[in-house]
């Protein structure tokens, strides 16, 4: 009764589910290049090194904070600091990160050390104090924003120019600086987590939390490291934003901007709120979608005022395909689950 | 160790949730080598035991040991490391992951810390050849396979690491002839290797065909244990009842024959889980489902209330057919479809809510004119109802969450009630409830049908539907197989038929 399939077909289908567990960025990367192109052949100077770089400085950033979004998305929890901690390790980089080399080298790895520490922070308090992470977050967040404006109350500050021109620049006149650092966070930190046992654990707790206590995951550490890598993925992204503005501002409205912007590239690179699927691949094309999508309404001359209504229009397109699987639902309850 | 130590053995479990008692005082011992079936009604303990074995669930009292040394219970983790391993009733597969993912969830195998994907491969390949389920893609997400194949990819998943105790609970359920067929060949092999094997099963040829002991739990108690095939099912099912009766019930009424019936329905299935249901309700007529619990009784509740997709038939109310789209298509002009759920909690009442509130959501729209609620109508309804259900006064504007579960359970009735419901289905009403509130429940069932409702009555308790019932409809996987009417309602042919046996199988075998 077994369909016992020869070995063509067991790698055919081996494929077929590689494919459809890759779907989420399969079609957001797709997305992305068919909007890069479109950008590319209607601007004005073509594909050129510096239209790239801005492109990718800006994408980077976003990229960036979603990528840290995802880890609690993943899990099923959902995390609102990410924008605070990110403006927060911007205000700290601009008073720190200066000096000779060594101190430069201390200054990064303090700015990294606080958004680890307040990702650790956000860990505790939604694992140990069973607090729900949108409310948790909500909390933890505007306390980062607060010491952030404690740090730097009017806009200021600097950045070591070396380091600055370093990850901002082009590496051999091509490729940008920041777009290799993205490429090396995701393969030193995603790659790895997502193939280590605390992240499966994530991905487990956020399919059915339930199953996955009872298989024996742990659940606590998951989570608690989930928040963390967040933390850690967020103060990059402000290390980053230093070096491209050259100062420090406690900038709420750019923090809350960021946080929202990430949940949106978190659901438009395929990456389900529910949990449990995704990842920060198919985020990192969701982010370079929204970004592109300000660029294309940029050179098809689309009224600034109109930008925010179109930029609506296509994310609730993005997130709807999300809402398929509903409609093959046979108990009603559970499309309320 | 001599060979008579048990392997397995657990004394003085007592496990209370809130005022009921779980289990009380349970024992078991299985040795090595053995496969230990463990039988008893719904609600007599057995999934609680299996769940404290497994570190599920910390009972209040008792101690387990393994190999003759005291386990703690340290939660579900520590239980597996110490070669306990189960295979639930509620699937305990993450759905998003692929089946390889699930059959290594608990340790992964790894190489320089990450999850080494080819062993994990060959691991799954393994597992599922070992359970005969060659046929599941070990890539494929645990989402798209059907019940029957993540039953197997359950019980393969619990073998993985090769586990000195099995407990399967009810383990089989979903499977096909041919899976049970091939599960058992395994659990036969390895009880020849030495494990220790408990399993929950309500099909009683399972029982006769795989198990070498039975122990009986009842109430939370253990009854008896006994070497299989050594006592008649006549007995056993004996042992299984055998229970004192605190609930005294209101009187049947005698409803008029040859009446058109009130709720007619007519090849009734959904998702292979209810067969070709046909059957009728006269008004003021109370019909129980039996059977024991999981046979689609749950299921054909929530079908006539119109919360599934996909069911087929007909159903028609004092002759006109009903769409069952969904529960606001049940609502019918001169009264329509109530359900009380399952759980009270989540799916009868807005906890957070005031009781006044809660008792008019569902009569809101006959309480409103244009739309707009007529809140002296609204209060004139509520207060009759809080007089009719005897809920206490003190609380009526508090939130539903601060009354007791009996009450909060007549809150749900009410709301109902104030629709003038002709068909009034209630799916367990009395679970986790008192004796007091228990026989007022029953009353208010009583009152209801002397108004010409009919009411479809789930109960997991034998004794409530020989008390309450006019009929019983006894469901065995998704079809009714036997009706039982008036003074023919017996324990004893309920639990017959609960297990699909022929009466004349309680009989001693030849």
């Amino acid at each position: 009764m077994t369909g016992r399939s020869d070995p063509a077909s067991r790698r055919g289908e081996d494929l077929r589910y590689w494919l459809a567990a890759q779907r989420g960025p399969l079609i957001a990367a797709g997305l992305f290049a068919a909007m890069f192109a479109l950008f590319v052949t209607e601007h004005p100077a073509g594909l050129s090194a510096s239209v790239v770089n801005t492109a990718a400085n800006k994408g980077v950033l976003l990229a960036l904070v979603a990528i840290a979004q995802t880890f609690p998305v993943v899990t099923g929890g959902l995390d609102l600091s990410v924008g605070s901690v990110f403006v927060l390790a911007n205000c700290l980089a601009s008073a720190v990160v200066a000096g000779t080399s060594l101190q430069v080298g201390l200054g990064v790895a303090g700015v990294l050390a606080c958004g680890v520490s307040c990702g650790a922070l956000n860990g505790v308090v939604v694992v140990f104090g069973r607090l729900q992470p949108i409310i948790a977050t909500l909390a933890t967040g505007a306390i980062y924003g607060g010491v952030a404006l404690w740090l730097r109350p009017t806009p200021g500050g600097a950045i070591d120019e070396d380091f600055a021109d370093l990850l901002t620049g082009s590496a051999g006149e091509l490729v940008p600086v920041s777009l290799l650092v993205l490429a090396a966070a995701v393969l030193v930190i995603w790659v790895p987590y997502r193939r280590s046992a605390v992240g499966r654990a994530a991905y487990a707790i956020g399919s059915s939390e339930q199953a996955a206590y009872m298989s024996g995951v742990p659940v606590a550490r998951a989570k608690f490291v989930a928040y963390l890598l967040a933390g850690l993925f967020a103060a990059i992204a402000g290390l980053l934003l230093t070096c491209l503005t050259d100062s420090g501002e406690a900038n709420a409205v750019l923090g809350g901007s960021y946080t929202l912007s990430s949940v949106a590239a978190v659901v438009v690179g395929g990456t389900s709120l529910y949990g449990g699927s995704g990842g920060a691949i198919g985020t990192l094309f969701g982010a370079f979608v929204l970004r592109t999508i300000g660029d294309l309404l940029f050179v098809f001359d689309i009224d600034a005022l109109s930008q925010p209504l179109f930029l609506g229009v296509v994310l609730l397109v993005s997130v709807s395909l999300g809402s398929f699987r509903l409609l093959r639902v046979t108990r009603r309850l559970e499309l309320y689950r | 160790m001599t060979p008579m130590t048990p392997l397995l053995r657990l004394e003085g479990i007592s496990k209370r949730y809130g005022g009921v008692r779980a289990l009380d005082g349970a024992r078991l011992a299985c040795g090595r080598g053995r496969i230990h079936a463990v039988l008893g009604e719904n609600g007599a303990g057995k999934s609680t035991l299996i769940k404290v074995i497994a570190g599920v669930v910390a009972p209040d009292a008792g101690t387990l040991e393994l190999g003759g040394r005291p386990l703690p219970f340290a939660g579900p983790a520590a239980a597996r490391r110490a070669g306990i391993a189960s295979v639930f009733q509620e699937l305990s597969l993450v759905p998003d992951l692929s089946v390889a993912d699930n059959l290594c969830i608990t340790d992964p195998p790894t190489r320089c810390g990450l999850i080494d994907r080819r062993a994990q491969r060959r691991i799954a390949e393994q597992a599922l050849a070992r359970v005969g389920a060659e046929d599941i893609h070990p890539l494929a997400p645990v989402r798209e396979l059907a019940l029957s194949r993540r039953q197997m990819v359950e019980i393969a998943k619990a073998l993985v690491r090769d586990p000195e105790v099995l407990l399967l609970d009810e383990a089989t359920s979903a499977l096909t002839a041919a899976d049970v067929a091939s599960v058992f060949g395994v659990l036969r092999r390895l009880r020849d290797r030495g494990m220790a094997i408990v399993f929950i099963s309500h099909r009683m040829n399972e029982i006769a065909e795989l198990a070498d002991d039975c122990s009986v739990f009842r109430n939370g108690r253990h009854v008896a244990t006994f070497p299989a095939g050594s006592r008649p099912s006549g007995d056993i099912i004996e042992m299984m009842i055998g229970r004192d009766y605190s609930s005294v019930f209101p009187p049947r009424a005698r409803p008029v024959p040859g009446e058109p019936p009130a709720l007619k329905v007519t090849k009734l299935s959904w998702e292979g889980r209810l067969r070709d249901l046909d059957f009728e309700i006269r008004p003021g007529e109370v019909v129980g489902l039996g059977g024991l619990d999981g046979q689609g009784q749950r299921e054909l509740l929530l079908a006539l209330f119109g919360a599934l997709r996909g069911v087929r038939g007909a159903v028609a109310v004092n002759g006109v057919e009903v769409a069952l789209s969904s529960p606001r298509s049940t609502r019918l002009p001169g009264g329509g479809i109530a359900l009380v759920p399952e759980d009270r909690k989540t799916e009868g009442l807005m906890l957070a809510m005031s009781v006044r509130d809660n008792l008019s959501f569902a009569a809101i729209d006959q309480l409103s004119r244009f739309g707009v609620i007529d809140r002296a109508a609204e209060r004139a309804a509520i207060d009759a109802m809080i007089e009719q259900l005897r809920i206490r006064a003190d609380g009526i504007d508090g939130p539903v969450a601060a009354l007791s579960g009996g009450n909060q359970q007549k809150v749900v009735i009410g709301k109902w009630l104030m629709t003038r419901p002709q068909i009034i289905l209630l799916n367990d009403p009395t679970r986790g409830i008192d004796v007091g509130t228990k026989q007022e429940i029953y009353q208010l069932l009583r009152a209801l049908a002397a108004e010409r409702a009919a009411v479809v009555f789930y109960s997991t308790d034998y004794a409530e539907l020989i008390g309450c019932c006019d009929r019983v409809l006894v469901l065995y996987d998704g079809a009714i197989v036997r009706v039982l009417e008036g003074d023919a309602i017996t324990e004893h042919d309920l639990v017959a038929g609960a297990h699909n046996l022929e009466v004349a199988a309680a009989e001693p075998p030849a």
